[in-house]
């Protein structure tokens, strides 16, 4: 079977088919990541004696841990103690709290850099903390926190590969089944880089647009893009 | 037999693993830092077609997920350059080494920038060839400079090092499943197999901090340029 063929008949339809379940992972997960993130943020900042830790060691431990051991704790450790998830509802949780951990740190940081006078002013204005907090410091630290999370949508883009590990044939994994069964193991998984290479260029171009699109005129452009992790 | 005697009769095959894990982590930081380095001064000195081709190197590597990568090298290009009898540590440590240096040349190159071009331009009148210019004065200060972005590398590369799971290196994550299967014990496994890679990854990182501490100048670092 000459190269044509191959790329055209059987490769890119398995791709295609992976692809839908890799965007459908992201779907899911970028969402409720980034919501994830924002609680985690605000629990952390001004959650108070208890919340607050709690939010800490919640990053301290995903952080830590390897994004496939946890996909694995998800789906292969849990069933014994009687929780038992489909390999794509585990993916997807063991995404958003990846995502969300990393998330919130560059979402506080964000927070932090907008001055405290802010919150004083609101509350002297009369209103809540939890209003000021939602209508005064997270519309602004959002939008200081768009490169650090676009970063990390694009690691949720790659880490998404890992989903084949508990079994979602994905686009790594409709890669992996095409390259075995016809012994191409060079052409498909360069092929399969290619796809990834054109999701995350795609999202790149995406978020300088976006960043555009949101800016404050005359407010300094947000300085977490130095901190990535 | 209960749990607790299976974790101790099994921890020393799981922390044996930890040496492996360190392996690769260690020769990728290697490798990532002899590559990179040099990427970095190419792109910020060289001539338009090396920058052109470190940035296609850089953009390929950081674009593709480290799982297509340790495929591709371990199933795809090892074996068609003749190499298929290597190891998979090799093949998981070279990855994460090309992988890290593409991550790792941006931050130097970050560094290198950072210094101001009158430096250069005051070498080069004093005489220094370019050589030297970057050898002597850039070199020195922007390593320092770079050194706090580099460690962060660190728990990223050790995280990653876990997916070589994937190609049967017999690291902390493959020694645990294959401990799992062993022994029908799954959640303290992996809850102490997750406890030895956080520890490896907060002891990692307070280690490299002091070293920060250590090399950097009274008055000068990341915060003072």
């Amino acid at each position: 079977m000459d190269q044509i063929t191959f790329l055209t008949e059987i490769l890119l339809p398995a791709l295609m088919s992976g692809l839908v379940v890799t965007l459908q992972l992201i779907a899911v997960s970028a969402p409720f990541g980034l919501l994830l993130g924002i609680g985690v943020a605000v629990g952390r900042q001004y959650g108070g004696g208890i919340l607050s830790p709690v939010c800490k060691v919640f990053v301290y431990l995903i952080k830590g841990t390897p994004l496939l051991l946890l996909l694995i704790i998800l789906y292969f450790g849990l069933p014994s103690v009687g929780i038992t998830f489909s390999a794509f509802t585990a993916s997807v949780i063991g995404f958003i709290l990846c995502n969300g951990a990393y998330n919130s740190e560059y979402i506080r940081g964000a927070i932090l850099s907008i001055k405290d006078g802010q919150m004083v002013a609101a509350q002297a204005l009369g209103m809540t903390r939890l209003q000021a907090i939602r209508n005064i410091i997270l519309p602004q630290a959002l939008i200081r926190a768009i490169p650090g999370l676009s970063n990390e949508f694009i690691y949720l883009i790659k880490y998404s590969s890992l989903a084949y590990m508990l079994t979602v044939i994905e686009l790594s994994g409709a890669g992996k089944l095409v390259a075995t069964k016809y012994f191409a193991y060079t052409e498909t998984f360069m092929v399969v880089g290619l796809v990834y290479l054109a999701l995350v260029t795609i999202t790149t171009v995406a978020v300088n647009l976006l960043e555009k699109h949101v800016s404050v005129p005359g407010m300094i452009r947000g300085e977490t893009s130095a901190m990535q992790l | 037999m209960d749990v607790l005697a299976i974790l101790i009769d099994w921890a020393p095959y799981l922390l044996t693993g930890v040496l492996v894990t360190l392996g690769l982590v260690l020769s990728a930081l290697g490798l990532g830092v002899v590559m990179g380095l040099p990427m970095a001064l190419g792109q910020v000195y060289g001539s338009r077609p090396l920058r052109w081709i470190v940035g296609i190197y850089v953009w390929f590597f950081r674009g593709l997920p480290i799982l297509v990568l340790l495929f591709l090298f371990y199933f795809g290009i090892f074996p068609g350059l003749g190499l298929g009898d290597v190891p998979a540590f090799v093949v998981g440590a070279v990855v994460l080494g090309l992988r890290g240096a593409a991550y790792q040349s941006q931050i130097f190159r970050g560094a290198i920038q950072s210094i101001g071009e009158g430096q250069m331009i005051a070498a080069r009148s004093l005489g220094m060839s370019r050589l030297t210019a970057i050898r002597s004065i850039i070199l020195p200060q922007s390593v320092r400079i770079a050194l706090p972005g580099w460690s962060n590398e660190y728990p990223n590369i050790l995280t990653d090092s876990a997916v070589c799971y994937a190609i049967g290196v017999a690291e902390l994550l493959t020694r645990a499943s294959q401990i799992v299967s062993q022994t029908h014990v799954t959640m303290p496994i992996y809850i102490a197999t997750a406890g030895v890679f956080i520890l490896l990854n907060y002891g990692g990182i307070r280690i490299l901090h002091r070293l920060e501490k250590r090399i950097a100048i009274p008055g000068f670092g990341s915060g003072a340029v």
